[in-house]
């Protein structure tokens, strides 16, 4: 992955929350290179700033000092170039399923007929068709994340941002969809940043896991997984992923214990 | 719908089921209340009419038409001043919502005639708007208009920042977020205000129809006092309570139609 241009590049970028005493420092001097078509995966303790790192790519916060570069610009709001998945699933409740995942073709101006249809193909990705017209309190946490994953998709965004997407659903759901994620990355090689809690999900789907430390957060180490793909149970089961897995634990984990 | 094939054969019967018991109890519980009234009144312990002479003053109020002028007179104010508020209320509580400046100007406002009880002003009314329908309808249509703007307010300040965020991120303009994101997602809230607003709206009108007024079910009790006669009284006592159900479950209906989207508690 040595890329002539990152597709996402923070530059000695820090955020920091209020101002005067109640000031608090969420991020510090976070230099961190993503390469197009990379997966990248950010763990870290709880209130390390990951959440904060990926709103700044997405432009949803802006950064206190230093900058983000999307695409070699700087960036200055959201859109639809990027998509994000919420650590909430931020669905609309008021609208369908497919109205939801309608809703940034629409702003694009899409003409129905193809709307519905795009609607559908990613509907179906997810295996959500036949809940296309259910409204979102009908769903469990899992299907309403895979309608957010389908959402997100549809406006097809060359980046992909999602704060730990698969985090409320069990464990067999989990690994499907993380199955179903590198499938469809095989496809299109978006460049992705996920975050999440889980160290074997992080490594299992990454080639670079970044691990950041917490009070104030800041880059710990970044991780190469030198694993094959396609990523399976095979892959999974190996010796190399285990002490992979391992080197990550070992580096959350002595920042957590140390910060407590 | 798809979602729930084996529950959706099993539910309507037992969902009749409670619904017949829980129409059992009402009439049981009205049946008692009517019973205990006779009673009451039967056995001399006290001065009302009995529900027999109350329904026979009804018919005879009813064929006259008496009972329907009323009815109307009364009906019509608060449909007038109730939409008239409402009206007003949705731009300017959403203009609060959305604008800081404007929720710093205004909401002194609102909060100062919100706690001066409607009826306070109809003397000011009376005298700066005549002894016509004008000063009526216009303390109805505040009533309406300060319960209506706080919670339209209210709606657009709680829209979660995470729908916000997901409309944006999705190339949503402030426009598109303001159309598709927030007036969906107060709409629960503006129509709570209405219900509140409706009802502090028929209070209003009943009480200021006592004080001034020619026509209206609040007149013809006030008249009704003058001359002792308790079974008028009693008629639009009732009349009163039916249509103020009424217009509430009127509401409630179009919350339930509006907001089915919504997730929330069943209550039954
Ligand atoms: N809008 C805000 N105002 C003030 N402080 C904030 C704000 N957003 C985040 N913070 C603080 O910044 C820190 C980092 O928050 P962030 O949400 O990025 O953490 P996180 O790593 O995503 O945590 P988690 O794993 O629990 O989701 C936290 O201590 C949080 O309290
Ligand atoms: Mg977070």
């Amino acid at each position: 992955m040595t890329d002539v241009q990152p597709k996402i590049a923070f530059r000695h970028v820090s955020k920091i929350f209020g101002d005067g005493p109640k000031a608090f420092t969420a991020l510090r001097d976070l230099t961190l290179d993503i390469a197009d078509g990379e997966i990248v995966t950010v763990v870290g303790p709880s209130g390390c700033g990951k959440s904060t790192a990926m709103n700044i790519v997405a432009g949803l916060t802006s950064v206190s000092t230093g900058e983000c570069l999307v695409d070699n610009t700087s960036v200055k709001g959201p859109g639809p170039d990027r998509g994000v998945i919420f650590q909430q699933y931020a669905l609309f409740p008021w609208l369908t399923v497919i109205k939801n995942v309608e809703f940034g073709l629409r702003l694009q101006g899409i003409a129905r007929e193809e709307r519905r249809e795009r609607a559908m193909h990613y509907l179906e990705l997810v295996g959500l068709k036949e809940f296309a017209q259910a409204y979102p309190k009908t769903l469990s946490g899992g299907m309403k994340q895979r309608c957010a994953i389908a959402r997100a998709y549809a406006v097809n965004p060359s980046v992909l941002l999602m704060d730990e997407p698969f985090g409320a659903l069990d464990a067999l759901t989990r690994v499907k969809l993380q199955d179903q994620l590198l499938d469809t990355w095989s496809k299109d090689k978006r460049t992705i940043m996920f975050i999440t809690h889980d160290v074997d999900e992080a490594v299992y789907i990454a080639h670079r896991v970044v691990v950041l430390a917490a009070k104030p957060g800041r880059l710990q180490e970044i991780i190469d997984v030198d694993l094959p793909f396609p990523r399976n149970e095979e892959v999974r089961l190996s010796p190399e992923f285990t002490e992979i897995r391992n080197k990550v634990w070992r580096a959350v984990y002595d920042r957590s214990a140390e910060a407590a | 719908m798809i979602v729930s094939n084996e529950v959706a054969v099993a539910e309507p019967s037992r969902d009749c089921v409670a619904h017949l018991s829980r129409v059992l109890w009402s009439v049981l519980s009205f049946v008692t209340g009517i019973g205990l009234w006779w009673l009451a009144t039967f056995s001399g312990l006290s001065v009302l009419p009995s529900p027999w002479t109350v329904l026979m003053r009804m018919i005879e109020l009813a064929v006259s038409g008496q009972l329907w002028l009323d009815m109307f007179a009364s009906l019509r104010r608060v449909l007038i001043g109730f939409i008239l508020g409402s009206l007003l209320a949705v731009p300017v509580g959403f203009l609060m919502g959305w604008y800081r400046i404007a929720r710093l100007v205004i909401d002194p406002w609102v909060q100062f005639f919100r706690v001066i009880p409607p009826l306070a002003i109809i003397p000011l009314a009376i005298v700066t708007l005549g002894i016509d329908e004008k000063p009526k309808i216009f303390v109805i249509f505040l009533a309406a208009f300060l319960s209506s703007v706080v919670s339209t307010y209210q709606g657009v300040v709680s829209v979660d920042r995470t729908f916000i965020n997901a409309a944006r991120v999705l190339g949503a303009t402030d426009r598109v977020i303001f159309a598709q994101v927030i007036i969906p997602a107060s709409t629960p809230f503006i129509l709570v205000g209405f219900r509140i607003g409706l009802g502090s709206a028929w209070a209003t009108v009943v009480a200021a129809e006592l004080i001034a007024a020619q026509s209206g079910l609040g007149f013809r009790m006030q008249q009704a006092q003058l001359y002792y006669d308790l079974p008028t009284i009693f008629v639009s006592l009732i009349a009163i309570g039916i249509l103020g159900l009424i217009m509430d479950r009127i509401v409630v209906r179009a919350e339930e139609r509006l907001t089915h989207w919504q997730e929330r508690v069943r209550h039954d």
